[in-house]
């Protein structure tokens, strides 16, 4: 059910639109959108099992963007997948439009959850992985977290609660690209040991550079077996506001929304 | 309450493999019947409400139908985020239970007072609050949650209430109901306070002052006909409840009365607006804070003759 599309095609479009998503809505968090592109874009064309034609197949796999203010990345991945027409994307922030700055579900094909509020996606998808073991469904759970969100105490209390119950087929891909809102995620509340402290509440933990694809599409893959197994961490290191320089690991584009020129700069160096 | 509530789940729970309980660690000697017969449908989530809510959520987003279960405020105002966001806006298919509304857990201190907890869960979009008044009362709104699904919230006493009810009752939601009819004053009651109200009415009587009590198990829906009509019909309508006198009965009452009724009196007999920092079993802290039946009388009794004494000055 691919749409013939490689994921590096299909990152490459997710940030063309980012960037004049949130250039004509004048929006926010363009750099947290820009780091995740090519998480998405694996997931959404090697990994996930999911038809946009059937958007609430039952025993689709799941998918929570947990980091919902990159919501203009995941409503672009959306679109290129075919669940909805591309063509609206440019409604995103607008008065009137279903595409809010944050993760909304409502009148969105195959937005699985809403989100926003920081530290929500995990336990969500404890839920329904563990709901995927008691009803004997074939489905995996994906739950996309930023680095700074793991500074949320439900977070770690629902890695807890996986690690402990083996829920196997989930699997938190954190975004770590070591900025957050202020500054660094070492600055502002220490992460590292990072990889040790998921391993320690009883994940299997996998590094991988986030932008190489072949190895984000090896690392995320697990077996849909629900056999009690260690659920997966992933941890991604991505840059944040990957592919366009003037971007790249700058506080400044959690915020600030790209000018016309900047915008044309931009699409320039991403190839859109 | 409690007992009856598990009861009354257990026996849904035997017929329908997606009903799943989830405690937060609480309800020693409450969940073992449960959790030993539906071992498969129960989880204890340890001491973790938000991923309690959340684990609801997504659990019931995938066809189960949740209960989440603690006491006091910590399945509610822990979490409450968690409700607004993951369940309420996604009308998931849960029902939040808080056992020892109001004080019901007495000396065990503020902490574990539920005082706003049907404020804040009625200003929730989508989310049914129900606040019965004894173990009767239980088994009717748990009949029309089972059916019915969440978002919810279920208030309950404690164990060992009783029912003040003594014919079968129906409280399908929104419903209010009336013990009495034709009286003076209406007292309305929600929660477990309402054998106290009862108390209230008899001392009541025996002043030869008519009142009738009616029971709100459910604040919202709300039962607005019930207000309007007794706007017409009585001197004055009574509230009384074991919650903060913010954002309760009382103010779901005077809402009522101020956008759709006749100007008839409304006393709101509720908790002050503060912490609550007196220690005491519930009895004791009722009388502290004036919930009992003696001061409820005098409140009610006290209105009628200054209303009274004002009429005939006017006359």
């Amino acid at each position: 059910m691919t749409t013939g599309t490689g994921s590096p095609e299909v990152a490459r479009a997710v940030r063309a639109h980012v960037l004049r998503m949130t250039s004509i809505g004048r929006s926010s968090h363009v750099g947290s959108a820009l780091s995740c592109a090519d998480l998405l874009a694996v997931l959404y064309t090697d990994v996930l099992r999911v038809d946009p034609a059937h958007p609430d197949w039952p025993d689709r796999d799941r998918f929570i963007m947990s980091k919902g203010h990159a919501g203009a990345a995941l409503y672009a991945v959306l679109a290129e997948r075919g669940f909805f027409d591309p063509a609206v994307l440019h409604r995103h922030y607008q008065n009137g439009s279903y595409l809010s700055g944050h993760v909304s579900h409502v009148g969105i094909p195959g937005v699985e959850f809403s989100t926003g509020s920081l530290g929500h996606g995990l336990p969500v998808g404890a839920g329904l992985a563990w709901r995927a073991r008691q009803t004997g469904r074939p489905w995996r759970t994906y739950v996309l977290l930023g680095d700074g969100e793991c500074d949320e105490g439900s977070v770690w209390e629902a890695a807890m609660f996986a690690g402990h119950h083996e829920l196997g087929t989930l699997v938190a891909v954190v975004d770590y690209n070591g900025l957050q809102s202020l500054g660094t995620t070492e600055e502002t509340l220490r992460l590292e040991p990072f990889a040790a402290k998921w391993a320690s509440f009883g994940w299997e933990v996998t590094e991988v550079d986030g932008h190489d694809h072949a190895a984000l599409a090896h690392a995320m893959r697990v077996p849909r077996d629900p056999a009690p197994a260690r659920p997966r961490c992933v941890l991604a290191h991505t840059v944040k506001g990957k592919g366009v320089s003037f971007m790249e690991n700058q506080v400044l584009w959690h915020y600030r929304p790209p000018s016309p020129e900047e915008l044309e700069l931009a699409l320039a160096e991403v190839g859109g | 309450m409690r007992n009856h509530f598990f009861a009354g789940l257990l026996a849904a729970a035997l017929i329908d493999p997606d009903l799943v309980l989830i405690t937060a660690d609480l309800g020693y000697g409450a969940v073992d019947e449960f959790a030993t017969a539906r071992p498969g449908q129960f989880i204890n989530a340890g001491v973790a409400e938000q991923n309690m809510a959340g684990l609801a959520a997504g659990i019931a987003l995938a066809g189960g139908r949740v209960f989440t279960y603690s006491i006091a405020n910590f399945p509610t105002l822990r979490c409450l985020e968690q409700i607004r966001n993951d369940i309420c806006y996604h009308h998931a298919d849960v029902t939040v239970v808080a056992v020892g509304g109001g004080m019901a857990y007495g000396a065990l201190g503020m902490s574990h007072h539920a005082t706003e907890d049907l404020a804040i869960m009625r200003a929730l979009p989508g989310m049914a609050v129900a606040a019965p008044g004894d173990e009767a009362e239980v088994g009717a709104v748990l009949t029309d949650l089972l059916a019915g699904g969440g978002p919810a919230y279920l208030r309950l006493g404690k164990t060992g209430e009783g029912t003040v009810h003594t014919r079968p009752i129906e409280a399908p939601r929104g419903a209010s109901i009336a013990l009495s009819r034709g009286g003076e004053v209406l007292l309305c009651s929600t929660g477990a306070i309402l054998e106290v109200v009862c108390r209230a009415a008899e001392l009541l009587d025996g002043d030869g002052i008519r009142a009738d009590v009616t029971s709100f198990p459910w604040l919202d829906p709300f039962d607005t006909a019930a207000i309007r009509e007794a706007a017409r019909s009585y001197a004055a309508v009574v509230t009384v409840e074991e919650h903060s006198i913010v954002g309760g009965l009382g103010s779901a009452v005077a809402e009522v009365l101020a956008e759709a009724a006749g100007p008839v009196p409304l006393i709101r007999i509720a908790l002050p607006a503060r912490s609550l920092s007196v220690v005491g079993d519930q009895e004791y802290l009722r009388t502290a804070y004036e919930l009992d039946p003696e001061s409820i009388r005098r409140r009610v009794r006290d209105h009628l003759e200054a209303h009274r004494g004002l009429a005939s000055q006017v006359r």
